[in-house]
């Protein structure tokens, strides 16, 4: 049999295609970080200064204002209301999607319909929802509030997508793990406790901080449903209806710095479970 | 209900088996059944899914199915200035569906869903094939994710208003041009127009069409790649014949979730277009407002019609369901 020809590693020669893809992504996170960008300038903006350039007397009275409740909106309570609403959110999406996810992983009967509810919840557009439950409150003679009301209309957007995610984690589940613990006398409990549970952890994981920042952000379906208490996102629209000032930027600029500390935070404790689980073979084997 | 729930989470397994040795000496443990033979009452697999799925159904039956046949209901009442009334009447469809208004609306909504899906979908589909298929190391890969997904944290609202600085007359980027001689008045069509919400949207949506598309390649397995190429496909070939088609449900789940957000907008419209359009569910939170709850029923109705016959035929080109729930 003739040698085979030697071939350039084509893993080593970049087709042109990359170079165009590539060029094309840089665009995109310019596109995307651009205005970003300007508004991160622009929340150091002077006492004086307008919402456009240049910056007059650069300083942090924004972030300032940001603290201090004013006429129009009060944003640190607002803050907290939308930071415990959106934890409560987290936790019910996790145990409830997980739970539902961990179902479709064997046939039953009414699995199809739940799947174009679950689907059918995610596509109404979302005042829409809140209309309806905002109605169905009144019907029934309650108060819209933020920990019934509104809790339930963000939990019907939340939920279907911690759904879908949870397609994904348990699909690239490989089940012969737990048949091999099974085979070895694991309970059910301990299989689902020691084998699947830690397995499907980063995935639960995603499930949880999607499930919050949907909260955290969540406008459309709040608005109708929410009663008294503000959110955070309604109490920003309150405020771009009124006037725009640079407050609002610092706001925006405060908001990214959490995302990324939420992120890294998030980042930090994966490596660590991915390290730990490491560990653990290593002292396994 | 709580015994309810860790037994069906407990009950998660493969299929019904014989109990080990270990579940048998769990239960001498728990001695409350000093029987030697004890055997644990299995639910069938049937059952402990319904257990599993039981508050999710639940949730959305009566916080989404409820209420969306309540505004049902409600398009068919009668209804003045001072309240409504439960009848049977088609008047507020007949409104609905005769005015020219809604005509205008729908047509103007429908052009931005079309405009945003064309430009997220090519934008969507080649970051998340440049990603998957090109970037090779899984770190770089993971942070080029996460440079996607921040702004993603940053609230819709302040992200909307981020273009205006960035796009108005005295803006950034006229202040760029201007500066650059490109041109010697400002641009006026930027912000505030047709334009400015289009970018809006992209900027905000792009990611739902990323990730579902990226989350379909990513399982595409890379021998039939290089499989394609080994029987002399061209790149357009291998594109067409293999890549696509296997991240079509990618492809449409991300085109669902980027044409429901924007037919059901009625901020950005309204904040990007300087009040000059209005989107459907805006004219419709105009009647909600002023307390017109069945003609805003029943223009809700028509719109959620119209998105579920969109979706539908999605759903029909790609069976989701199936690919999803392997």
């Amino acid at each position: 049999m003739a040698e085979a020809p030697v071939r350039q590693n084509p893993i080593d020669a970049r087709p042109w295609t990359f170079y165009a893809l590539g060029a094309l992504f840089f665009a995109y996170l310019l596109f995307l970080y651009g205005p970003m960008l300007v508004i991160y300038a622009l929340s150091f903006q002077g006492p004086n200064g307008g919402v456009t350039f240049p910056i007059v007397d650069p300083s942090l009275d924004w972030f300032r204002d940001v603290w201090r409740p004013g006429q129009m909106a009060n944003i640190p309570v607002a803050f907290w209301r939308s930071m415990t609403l959106a934890g409560i959110v987290c936790l019910l999406t996790v145990l409830i999607s997980v739970a539902a996810g961990l179902a479709y992983r064997r046939p039953f009967p009414g699995s199809g319909l739940v799947f174009y509810l679950a689907v059918s919840s995610l596509v109404m557009p979302s005042l829409l929802v809140g209309f309806g439950i905002g109605l169905g409150f009144q019907f029934l003679g309650l108060q819209a509030d933020l920990f019934t009301s509104a809790l339930g209309a963000q939990l019907t957007w939340t939920l279907p997508f911690g759904l879908l995610t949870m397609f994904a984690v348990v699909n690239r589940f490989n089940r012969s793990w737990e048949e091999a613990a099974a085979d070895l006398g694991a309970t059910p409990w301990q299989r689902l406790r020691y084998v699947t549970l830690p397995i499907l952890l980063p995935g639960i994981l995603g499930v949880g901080l999607s499930a919050f920042t949907l909260s955290y952000d969540e406008y459309a379906r709040t608005t109708l449903t929410i009663g008294a208490r503000n959110t955070l996102p309604l109490e920003i629209y309150a405020l771009i209806s009124s006037q725009t000032t640079p407050m609002l930027f610092a706001l925006g600029t405060l908001t990214t710095a959490a995302s990324f500390l939420l992120i890294g935070v998030s980042l930090v404790v994966l490596l660590r479970l991915q390290r730990r689980r490491e560990w653990m073979s290593r002292r396994a084997t | 209900m709580t015994g309810a729930v860790v037994d069906a989470l407990a009950n998660e397994g493969i299929r019904p088996r014989a109990p080990s040795v270990g579940v048998e000496r769990e239960l001498l443990r728990e001695g409350s059944d000093p029987v030697p033979r004890a055997r644990p009452r299995r639910l069938p697999g049937w059952a402990v899914s319904w257990l599993q799925i039981l508050p999710l159904t639940t949730i959305l039956l009566v916080l989404f199915a409820l209420p969306t046949l309540l505004f049902l209901a409600v398009s068919f009442f009668d209804y003045d200035r001072t309240g409504i009334y439960p009848a049977f009447l088609l008047d507020n469809y007949r409104e609905v569906l005769t005015s020219a208004s809604t005509l205008r609306v729908y047509l103007s909504t429908l052009k931005f869903a079309a405009i945003v899906w064309a430009i997220t979908l090519f934008l969507g589909f080649n970051i998340a094939y440049f990603l998957v298929f090109h970037v090779r190391s899984g770190k770089v890969r993971l942070v080029f994710f996460l440079l996607c997904a921040i702004p993603f944290f940053t609230s819709a609202i302040i992200r909307t208003i981020a273009w205006i600085p960035f796009l108005g007359r005295s803006g950034a980027f006229n202040q760029a041009v201007l500066a650059l001689g490109l041109t010697s008045r400002p641009l006026d069509f930027l912000l505030f127009s047709s334009f400015s919400v289009v970018i809006a949207y992209v900027h905000l949506y792009t990611l739902l069409m990323i990730g579902p598309i990226a989350n379909a390649l990513s399982k595409i397995d890379r021998s039939l790649v290089e499989a394609a190429r080994d029987a002399g496909a061209s790149r357009w070939q291998t594109m067409a014949h293999v890549v696509i088609p296997l991240s079509k449900t990618g492809i449409a789940l991300g085109s669902i979730l980027v044409i429901t957000q924007v037919m059901g907008d009625y901020f950005i419209v309204r904040q990007m277009s300087g009040g000059q359009s209005a989107s459907i569910v805006s004219a419709l939170s105009v009647e909600i407002q002023a307390m017109q709850y069945p003609p805003a029923s029943a223009s809700a109705i028509l719109l959620v019609v119209i998105v579920a016959i969109m979706v539908g035929c999605l759903m029909r080109i790609v069976d989701v369901r199936k690919e999803l729930v392997k």
